[in-house]
Parts: C-alpha cells; structure tokens; sequence
C-alpha cells in the first residue's frame, strides 16, 4: 500500500481543472489500498480545498502561509518547502503536478530535495508493479516518444501534460485536515514584485472556436495583419510560430507551441507553417487543423484534415472574398 | 560566492552559461529518424549539431549584461557537458562574444540523465567559479526535460527564477522579467543565483567576423570527470530510457483544388462552412 500525493493548482483562490486531472492520473495507477491525498497550498486554501473535496481522493490536506499566495510565484520557494515537508510526512510513492508555469518549477526541485527522479510532461503512464510506474513523454520537440521506468526507490515525481487525462470526480467530500507549515517556510530570497498580464485584445486564444495562425512561410509583418483581419471576421483569435514571432513579425503572446499557448478551437487554420512538431504540440487539441503550404510534403498535411497546397496569398485572398461573400448573405 | 571583494573594490561580475550541443531540431520530421534498439536519434548524414537554441538565448542574455556594463567587468564562461563535441559548434558563444569555454568531455556523459547532467554541471561550476549569475537555456530541444536548470539550483543552494525574458543587475542582485503565456511577472532575487533564458528575451546576435577570428584563437579548457571530482554515485540514474520511437500518424488530409490558387481558397472556405466549422 503506497500513497500518490497530488499537488493542487490553483488560480487564485479557485482549484484549476488541471488538479482534478492528476487525481484522474493519480488513480490511473493507484493499486488496492493505494491513497490518494491532495494537497491544497495558498495564503487562503479554504475555496480550493472545498473543490478538491470532490474529486474523489482519500483525503485533502491544507497547507496555510502567505508566502504561498499566487502559489509561491517568484522563485516558487516557498512551495517547494511546503511539498518536501508534505512528502517527508507522508513517504509518498509518486507525487503528481501539472505540467504548468508552476508545476515544472516546483516538481523537479522537490524531486531534487526528497531524493527522488522526476519526469515531465508525461501524456502517459502505467504501473509496473510495486507502486514503481513507467511514464511515457514526448520528446525531440515531440517527433518521438520516450518510455521510462523510474529506478531505485526514491519518490516518483512527475508533470502531466494538461488534457490529457479527464478530470475526476467523486460522490461525497473527502475529508480535509490541515498540515503545519515548515517553520522556514518564509524564508524565500526571489520575490515576486508584480504580475503584469499582457492580455491580447478580442478573444483569447485558449478560449477561440476559431484560430488563424500563420508561420515563417509569411515572410514578414504585414500578412499578420490580414490574417488578424480575417480572425476578426470569424469571431476568431490570431496565432503563430515560433520562427515567426522570434524574427519580430508578430509579438510572442500570439506563440503557439511546446513553449508557447495551447489552444483547443474547433478549426486551427495555418498559413505558411510547416508543422514542426514542436508547433503541432500547442494545437494538437484543436478538432480540425487546416493547412494551406506551397510545399506538399510539408509536415503540417500530416496532422490536418483539409489542406490547399499554394502560395499563402493567393488562396487567402480566394479564402476571404467568399467568407466575405458567407457573411454577407 | 558573490566574486566581488570584501573591501569595496569591484571585481568583475562573474557569468557561467550552461549549454549543450544537440542535433539539429530543425530538422524535417521526414528526415528525422530513431535507432529504436539503441534508443537513440540518428541525425541525417551531414547534418552538424547546434548549439540548443534556448542556451543561444541565454549566451545573448550574458552578452546583455556586458554590454549594459560597457563591456567591462562582466566575464562570460560558458560551459559544456557531453561527448563527441564539435568545436565548431560549441566555440559559437564564444564567436558572438562569450570570454571562455569550459568543456566537460566525456563518453559517459551522453547518456546522462538530468538528473546526473545537473550534478555534473555543478561540480564544474564549484570548480570554476565563484559564479555571480548562472544562465540556462529554459529546456533543450532533444529530451525537452527543463529541468536541468532547477535541479542544478538545488546542487548549488541558490535561488533559482526561470523563463527570463530581460534580466537587470541591481544593487542588491537581480530584476528578472519572466515570461508568462499571459504576459510577465517581475522578480527580484539575491546573487548569486540561477536563471532561465527564454526566447522571449530575444534573438542571439550573429557572430561578427571579428568574433569568430578570436573565437578561433581561443583553446577550451577543457576537464575530465576526475578533474571535477565526479564520482560513480553522482552520475547514477534516476530514470532509465526503456523505449524511444517515432509516432505512427496517418495522413489523412482532403486536398481542396481549383483552377487556381485563389479559387481553391475560395473552395476552402466553402468547405469548411459545409462543416459548419466557420
């Protein structure tokens, strides 16, 4: 019998979706008589620590100091001691966090405090026995995917990529206690001065049924402008590569990618993206990409459900006369 | 380990950059091929290793920081770990401008893993610093791990504040602006510390012929495990590499033509209207 500790997320004072996917990923692996506890860290945890109560873990732990508000944002210090203290009480086998801003700053240097391995951004993962698991995580940019089993004994530590796994729920509320702060617990040398949101305007990414996104093959600035156009048109939001927001074409709130948003619209529609897989990790969820490329053997056909293969400005050019002529009618 | 003295004077600011050389992740996904029994990517002949990209980021973050000191008193180390190095390649920091290059070379070293990369790194870094700053790549494009940088500032006992987008020295240490998918977050931070660079903080500038000329005068120092103090332990696994394969993906793409390229546009977008996707 082992006990899976997840590490809550949360967004201000409310519990992310994300957290209820590690409890469904904690209990993807739990064996018989496995418990699962969900620790909820925050200056003010009552809110979130409610929510947690219905995901269907053993029971909810509530850590409470004010160097974890905004989760310890900054250096993440503070977390970091707060989940090794966590983790010293309760030997857990494995202890799951989101593959997010925070999780992939805390969870590698708990891992590093409690002697333990660490895997990140794990989309898959079984048990091998024993409470030891193998993890499956994309890697080279996500053209391949790597198996690993964790070695020795020492606490698992893991990200999961977010989507991944359905979040869960449970019937009733688990029970929640408290869990004393570590006495340094305060003792945090990078500081958080100020958060200062950069929110694009009209709708956001992550939140478009319809996204534009458009890549190196645009060659420049200015073809952004149309295709901002056209996603203002279709009620959508603009995206981009990587290459293109490095070379200054657009500014990089607009990144899609491994390193940049995640989005999930309906219809992900490219121009002059070749599809590196690096790209195709942050549109992966959409539920149709369409790709117009001059190259056909372009990557980006791979993975997209409809496809012109041409110049970028002349099938734009067809493409938003009859959306035009559509909206007009 | 700040390196400035104790009585006031003021020494140079020291700058370790981590990096590591890697294959070309720009290459075509077509051309990108797994040696499934040796677990291991098979770069397409001729195809050289780069530097990662996001350690470019970092050496430009370092170079920053010299040029907002008017080039003096900042000294800028960088610092390799692997095996089968390209000199060419790994003197790139050096030909942009970086001061030294420091090389870890050692067969055992490619298959490491971040884990014992880290520990590696930071007996290195005791060996040769004190170091005020040090800079990584926010994660390296082969096993996109990120977690190098965090667990090194764990060895190392400092703070560690990562995806640095622009970094300011102060007074009393660092200002670093991290990125966020949502905009920034300003922090502050004692020296010495560890930072992740982002491509955020922009692109790293292009040799100049004047730097790749002293990049090509200079000589790597380079140190062996023994010279650095690693022993067996530090370098055991934590994770060990069971299966490495490329994804099955099926094409399955519907093509649009017409007589033109603008018609087919124009074909496009009634389709996906029929799919009541626009």
């Amino acid at each position: 019998m082992s006990t899976l500790l997840v590490v809550a997320e949360l967004n201000g004072a409310s519990l992310t979706d994300s957290t209820g996917e590690l409890v469904a990923a904690a209990k993807s692996v739990a064996a018989d008589g496995d418990e699962i506890v969900v620790a909820v860290m925050s200056d003010d945890p009552s809110t979130a620590a409610a929510s947690a109560a219905g995901l269907g873990a053993n029971r909810v732990l509530t850590v409470q100091h004010e160097a974890l508000a905004e989760m310890g944002a900054g250096g993440f210090e503070a977390p970091v001691a707060a989940v090794t203290a966590i983790s010293a009480n309760l030997n857990p086998s494995t202890i799951f966090l989101s593959k997010s801003d925070f999780g992939s700053n805390v969870g590698p240097r708990v891992a590093a405090r409690v002697g333990g391995g660490f895997a990140q951004d794990c989309v898959g993962m079984s048990s091998a026995g024993n409470g030891r698991l193998s993890v499956t995580r994309p890697v080279y940019g996500g053209n391949a995917l790597a198996e690993y089993a964790f070695v020795g004994d020492g606490v698992q530590v893991l990200t999961v990529r977010p989507t991944i796994f359905d979040p869960a729920s449970g019937d009733g509320g688990s029970p929640i206690e408290s869990f004393d702060a570590p006495a340094d617990i305060g003792n945090v040398s990078a500081r958080l001065v100020e958060t200062v949101a950069e929110e694009s305007q009209g709708v956001r990414l992550e939140d478009a049924d319809v996204v534009i996104s458009g890549g190196r093959g645009l060659g420049g600035p200015e073809p952004f402008e149309q295709l901002q156009a056209l996603a203002d048109v279709l009620g959508g939001a603009l995206g981009a590569s990587r290459a293109a927001c490095d070379a200054g074409w657009i500014d990089h709130s607009h990144q899609i990618g491994l390193t940049g948003k995640s989005v999930s619209p309906n219809v992900y529609i490219t121009f002059g993206i070749s599809g590196a897989s690096q790209h195709m990790a942050g549109c992966s969820g959409s539920k149709v990409i369409v790709a117009v490329n001059k190259d056909a053997d372009a990557n980006i056909f791979k993975d997209a459900r409809f496809g012109v293969v041409g110049d970028w400005a002349n099938v734009l050019e067809g493409f938003r006369a009859t959306v035009d002529d559509l909206s007009a009618s | 380990m700040r390196a400035s003295g104790s009585r006031g004077e003021i020494l140079a600011t020291k700058i370790a950059v981590c990096v590591k050389q890697v294959p070309d992740p720009d290459t075509p996904p077509s051309a990108f091929n797994v040696d499934e029994a040796a677990k291991r990517v098979v770069p397409p002949a001729g195809t050289p290793p780069v530097v990662n990209g996001f350690d470019l980021n970092a050496t430009e973050a370092a170079l920053l920081l010299k040029d907002a000191a008017g080039g003096v008193d900042v000294e800028v180390t960088i610092i390799a770990v692997g095996s089968e190095f390209v000199m060419d390649v790994v003197k790139r920091p050096l030909s942009m401008g970086a001061d030294e290059l420091v090389l870890v070379d050692d067969p055992s070293l490619e298959n490491l893993d971040a884990f014992a990369t880290a520990r590696v790194l930071a007996k290195t870094i005791e060996n040769q610093g004190p170091f005020d700053i040090v800079l990584c790549g926010r994660q390296a494009s082969d096993w996109d791990n990120g977690h190098v940088p965090l667990v090194l500032s764990e060895m190392l006992g400092l703070p560690c504040v990562s995806f640095a987008r622009n970094i300011q020295i102060t007074d009393s240490g660092v200002r670093v602006e991290r990125s966020l998918t949502d905009g920034y977050q300003v922090v502050e931070a004692p020296l010495p510390a560890v930072i992740t660079v982002t491509n955020e903080l922009g692109e790293p500038r292009y040799p100049t012929l004047r730097g790749i000329m002293a990049a090509t005068r200079k000589t790597p120092t380079t140190l062996t495990l023994d010279d650095i103090g690693v022993v067996d332990g530090d370098v055991a696994a934590s994770l060990e590499l069971t299966r490495l394969y490329v994804p099955e993906s099926e094409r399955n793409v519907e093509i649009i033509s017409g007589d033109d390229e603008v018609e087919a546009g124009r074909q496009l977008a009634l389709r996906l209207r029929e799919e009541n996707l626009i």
